[in-house]
Parts: C-alpha cells; sequence; structure tokens
C-alpha cells in the first residue's frame, strides 16, 4: 500500500504538450478513477506513473519517494492494459506467474501463489490453457490475475473493461470493487465511461485537455459541477445547458424568448452565463402551468424504468428523464418545472461555476 | 468466418487456376521430369539419342570422393551462411525495432542488397576481399600470407560465405523487423511492468513471438544457399582452390557445361534437389514443433 503524490507533472511530445501541470494526491489504499474522454491525457498521466513514457516536467513520488527516474519496475505498480495484454505463447498459469519468474521465485512457491489467485478469480480450470483459447472476461481476469500476483503497492487500469460486452463490464465492475476492497492496495483507474467512473470511485478525478477539471467524490461531483464541462460530462443524459444574460429581473434564456425569475445576487446585468439543469430534475406539468417553461415533445425514448423525452425549447434540444406514468406523445406541447436549487450556472466565459445565484423558491417563469 | 469465393461451376475454378497450372509444369515440373530422365540414361556427347543406364550414373556420382567433398562443403556453407545472415539481422533488426526514427529508410537501403545479381555483387566482394588491394590487404601488411583465398580453401570458403550472408542479412533483416514491430508495444509494456529488462524480454517475449518468421527464414536461407550461391561462387572461386568451394550448385554446371557429363550433371541435380526436399521435410516436422503461431 502506498500513497501517490503528483506535482505539477508535465507531458509533452516534440510539437505539442498534452498534460498541462497535474496536481493531485492519492492516499493510500483509495480508489481514484481518472475520468474525462478520448485524448485528454489521462492515460498519458497513468503511463506516467507507471514509468511507461518520461515525465516531461514535474514530479510523481510513490510512498514519498520520487520516481520520476526509476524503471517500471522498480516502482511496485502493476498495471491492467485495455487489451489485456496476456504473453500470446504463454499459458495462463505461465501469464500470471511470468513476474514471480522473472523475480526468480522457486518454482514450488511460484505454483503455489499462481493457485491462490486463480482460486479468487476463478480461474483454476483454466491454468493451462493459452489466451487465445479463452473469453474476454477470462482473458480479463487474467490480466487482473498477473496484476495481483505480485503483491503491488499501486494498482494501474489502463481502461480495462471497455473491450467487454455491456453485461459482462458490469460484472467485472463489481469484481474489481470486491477485490479492491479485500486487497485494499491504492489503485488509480483510467476510464471513459462515466458509469464505471461513477460506480468504482472512492475519488473521481474529472480531465479534459491535459488539465484536472475536477477532483471529489462521484457523489460531489454530480451534484456541484467546478465547470460546464464537468456539468456535460458527467451524468447521463447529459445536464441540460441554456444559454443566458442575466438580467435586471433574472435571467434572459435563449435569446430573450424565455426568461426565469431568479436573484441576479450581484452579477452586472448583461453577463453571460449557461445555466444548466439535470433532466433528472425536470418535471413533466401541463402546459401553461404556472412557473413552468412550455416546450414540444421531439422524441421519447422508452428505458423501461423510465423514459427520456427530448422536448424543443424555441429550437434549443432539452431533454428530461421521468419515471411518471405519463407518456407524452411527439408533437404535444408540455411545461417544464423545476426549482433553482436544482439549477447550475456556469460562465459563458470560461466554463467555471458561478455561486452567485442563491437558491430560493421554485423559478418562476415570466 | 472466413470469406471464401465459390463458384457453381467447377469449370470456371479449373479456368482461373489454368494459367498457374501452365507455368508450374512448363518451368518446374517439365524440366525436373526431364532431369530425372536423363539421370537415368547416357547421353551421347555428340548426339544420338540416349543410352538407358539404370542407376549407373547416381552409383559412379556417389563412389566419387570429389562429390562427398562438394556435399561437405555445401553443408558447411548453408550452415555457417545462414546462421551468420540470420544472427546478423536478427540483432540489427531487434536494435532497430523501437528507434524508429529513419526506420523507412533502413529498410529500403536493407533491401538492396538483395536487389542486386549474385555475379554483380561477387564481383564487388571480390575486389573488397582480394589479398593484394582490398580491405583485407591491411590485414595481409600486418601479418604477411594471413589472407589469400586464392590458395587456401579456407579463405576462399569464407569469401564466399561473407559475400552471401551479406545479400542475405538485407533481406533477413526486412522480415525480422516486420515481426518485430508486429508484437503488440502492450505486451513489451507488461513485461516491462513485470519487472523484465531488456534482455529478459527479448529472449522471454519477442524471441518466441517472432518464431514463425525465423523457421520461415531459415527453410528460405538453407534453400537459398544451395541455389542462390551459384553465381558468387563462379565469379569468385570457380569452385576453386582444390575443389574447396565446388558447392553442389557449381559442380552441376561445371560438370554438364564444362566436363560435358550431362548425365552425371542431372543425376547431381535430383540429388541437390532430393537433398533439399529431405532438409526442408526435417526442417517442417522438428523444428517447426517450436514455432509459436498467434
Amino acid at each position: 500500500m502506498a500513497s501517490i503524490t503528483i506535482r505539477d507533472v508535465r507531458k509533452s511530445y516534440a510539437r505539442s504538450q498534452v498534460v498541462h501541470g497535474v496536481d493531485l494526491d492519492i492516499a493510500s489504499g483509495e480508489f481514484v478513477v481518472i475520468l474525462g474522454p478520448s485524448g485528454c491525457g489521462k492515460s498519458t498521466l497513468l503511463r506516467m506513473i507507471a514509468g511507461l513514457e518520461e515525465i516531461s516536467g514535474g514530479e510523481i513520488a510513490i510512498d514519498g519517494t520520487v520516481v520520476n527516474r526509476l524503471e517500471p519496475r522498480e516502482r511496485g505498480c502493476a498495471m491492467v492494459f485495455q487489451n489485456y495484454a496476456l504473453y500470446p505463447h504463454m499459458s495462463v498459469a505461465q501469464n500470471i506467474g511470468y513476474s514471480l519468474k522473472v523475480a526468480g521465485v522457486a518454482s514450488a512457491e511460484r505454483t503455489e501463489r499462481i493457485r491462490a489467485v486463480a482460486r479468487i478469480l476463478e480461474l483454476e480450470p483454466l491454468l493451462e490453457r493459452k489466451p487465445a483459447a479463452l473469453s474476454g472476461g477470462q482473458r480479463q481476469r487474467v490480466a487482473m490475475g498477473r496484476a495481483m500476483i505480485r503483491e503491488p503497492k499501486v494498482f494501474l487500469f489502463d481502461e480495462p473493461l471497455s473491450n467487454l460486452d455491456a453485461k459482462l463490464r458490469v460484472q467485472m465492475r463489481s469484481e474489481i470493487r470486491k477485490l479492491h476492497r479485500r486487497l485494499n492496495a491504492t489503485s488509480v483507474f483510467v476510464t471513459h465511461d462515466q458509469v464505471e467512473a461513477m460506480t468504482l470511485a472512492d475519488r473521481l478525478v474529472v480531465m479534459n485537455g491535459g488539465r484536472v477539471e475536477q477532483v471529489g467524490t462521484p457523489g460531489e461531483i454530480y451534484s456541484r459541477p467546478a465547470s460546464r464541462f464537468v456539468a456535460t460530462f458527467v451524468g447521463a443524459p447529459a445536464m441540460n445547458i441554456l444559454e443566458g444574460v442575466v438580467a435586471l429581473d433574472g435571467l434572459s434564456l435563449l435569446g430573450g424568448s424565455r426568461r426565469l425569475a431568479i436573484s441576479r445576487a450581484g452579477l452586472p446585468v448583461g453577463t453571460e452565463v449557461a445555466a444548466g439543469i439535470r433532466p433528472e430534475a425536470v418535471r413533466l406539468v401541463a402546459p401553461g402551468t404556472r412557473g413552468a417553461l412550455d416546450a414540444t415533445v421531439d422524441l421519447v425514448e422508452e428505458l423501461g424504468a423510465g423514459r427520456v423525452v427530448y422536448v424543443d425549447l424555441d429550437g434549443a434540444s432539452f431533454s428530461v428523464v421521468t419515471s411518471e406514468t405519463v407518456h407524452p406523445l411527439p408533437g404535444t406541447a408540455v411545461g417544464l418545472q423545476f426549482s433553482q436549487a436544482d439549477m447550475h450556472f456556469f460562465s459563458s466565459e470560461t466554463g467555471a461555476r458561478l455561486d452567485v445565484f442563491k437558491a430560493s423558491v421554485p423559478v418562476p417563469a415570466l | 468466418m472466413e470469406k471464401r469465393v465459390t463458384f457453381s461451376r467447377w469449370t470456371v475454378g479449373i479456368l482461373f487456376a489454368v494459367p498457374q497450372m501452365l507455368l508450374i509444369f512448363t518451368f518446374f515440373y517439365w524440366p525436373a521430369g526431364q532431369a530425372v530422365y536423363w539421370s537415368l540414361t547416357l547421353q551421347q556427347p555428340w548426339g544420338g539419342g540416349n543410352i538407358w543406364v539404370g542407376l549407373d550414373n547416381f552409383r559412379s556420382i556417389l563412389a566419387s570422393a570429389d562429390y562427398w567433398n562438394s556435399i561437405t562443403a555445401s553443408l558447411a556453407f548453408a550452415a555457417i551462411s545462414t546462421g551468420l545472415a540470420m544472427v546478423i539481422a536478427l540483432v540489427l533488426a531487434a536494435l532497430t525495432d523501437r528507434q524508429l526514427a529513419g526506420s523507412r529508410f533502413y529498410r529500403v537501403v536493407l533491401i538492396w542488397p538483395y536487389g542486386i545479381a549474385a555475379p554483380a555483387l561477387a564481383l564487388a566482394f571480390r575486389f573488397i576481399l582480394a589479398p593484394e588491394a582490398g580491405f583485407m590487404a591491411v590485414v595481409n601488411r600486418a601479418w604477411p600470407g594471413f589472407w589469400d583465398p586464392g590458395l587456401d580453401g579456407a579463405d576462399a570458403m569464407a569469401s564466399i560465405i561473407a559475400a552471401f550472408s551479406w545479400k542475405y542479412v538485407g533481406y533477413n533483416f526486412i522480415f525480422f523487423l516486420a515481426a518485430f514491430q508486429a508484437i503488440p508495444r502492450s505486451l513489451i509494456e507488461a513485461s516491462a511492468m513485470d519487472g523484465a529488462g531488456v534482455v529478459r524480454r527479448f529472449r522471454d517475449i519477442q524471441f518466441p513471438l517472432i518464431t514463425p518468421t525465423i523457421f520461415f527464414l531459415l527453410v528460405i536461407n538453407i534453400t537459398e544457399s544451395f541455389q542462390d550461391s551459384f553465381g558468387i561462387v563462379d565469379i569468385m572461386t570457380s569452385g576453386g582452390p582444390a575443389n574447396a568451394t565446388n558447392l553442389m550448385v557449381y559442380k552441376i554446371y561445371s560438370d554438364g557445361f564444362k566436363g560435358l557429363d550431362y548425365s552425371g550433371a542431372a543425376a547431381q541435380s535430383i540429388i541437390l534437389m532430393m537433398l533439399i526436399v529431405v532438409l526442408t521435410i526435417f526442417q517442417f516436422r522438428f523444428i517447426e514443433r517450436r514455432v509459436h503461431y498467434r
């Protein structure tokens, strides 16, 4: 078990910089998920921790020791790769035991430890098989076993579930979680899948464009996104964003066609803001209801337990998740009701969260 | 499922195969059949038909010490030149792999030697290795008489081995480099994470994964060393000195076209063909077992 300290870490290639000064503290035994769209530098950051990429600037320390100049094998990390990276010419047992063989562990002890790991991962009947004869989920487990057997200080996961089908992904997700509870090793997990991120993380790091946008528990990130990017990236369907301008009597939305009467709390009139509201926080009411925005239903997606209703709000698309037994038909008019407490405001200019609007009673639309 | 073209009528398939069959028949089975026929007859020197002699040609060849010497020389040449060409190419490719700046340039430059006709290459090496004027002249100045392929059979053998290996190093390099680059990078990274150093990674991961390529090159190199050596021997040593470099393929030529013993030469071709067939079967039976196909 080990803590990881990342200080102002940068990575640049010949022409471009892909990681711009990341600071992060990971406590011993913590499960941290780095979430971001592809190309945001999350895998690069992970590979710098592993020692597979050189660190262009800044410092990474594992357990207080700066590892910038250490070889991967000297860092005490184990990694699970996206494509599993199993050695195709070795059996499952040889794959799992390879690190012990390299370390010169005696054959008897090695067999013993391979058996122990295989038992945990339910791989015992497959030990003599070659990776080509395994299913995706089994390969994934072998890759996990290969990382586990070393009893590493740090587990690194590079999108390990993205090659699995949806059902298996859910299953492996809970297995990884259980495994972490059992081994309690510091884990860093990189993914672009927000459901994976939310369910696995003790703490979530959202990255975009080589920078950390926000660090927090999944709950914090969902309920108080620090930026417009985080707000729209985390949560499915994505948060609705309405562009608006601060007016004397509240917020003028969508080029002035709609208004929300909310206190503007010190923001100068004319400031451009983005108002966000999660689809789950919106209630569908009868059109013309006082304090609701009127819109037209575009499309309804049935999810079984509920449905996603896409509505057209003066040309802007807006989604509502509803579990109520309302079945709006495309083309009909509905009212959208939500409270200011559920709204998030971001600066149109910088995308940063604005906390100046004070929550009050249900939003009266004018 | 693999997609296959299927023809509703077998005649269409046959039609597509005919041109290739025709070529193989004309340039392989027919001459090979002729060689078998000649080897069992005695060709009259000034025409007038063949006399059936059964296996007499083979008996007289196999009773000749010269021929056994030629077989030994050929086997030694095949073993050493294949070994050299493959080991050097493997080391070069392993070093070039991953340092990819300019690798396209290497690829082009290193395939050139293979494109050079054997006689031209042999002529170049004749100058390079000439005892009185080439690189080896420097060595000869320090140790007079150290190097003289014109007199010393071992030196002559070394010369043709050097020329042949040089040609095939480039060829092998291309294949080895392609094989190394086909290994997913994450496998190398995984083994680095597992604690393996560069040498260990090469031994445990890269080498086993390129065994299909090694096997392929082994078969090609050995086969070619029996056949493609003709031009090099002809230009550099003409089989001398004292038959030290009289490889089987060269002896066929010199006995047949210089000694005018067509029937004996035909019998030798059959023996060479059988030898290559046997060696190839041996390789497939015993070496291919150790190959890991992915």
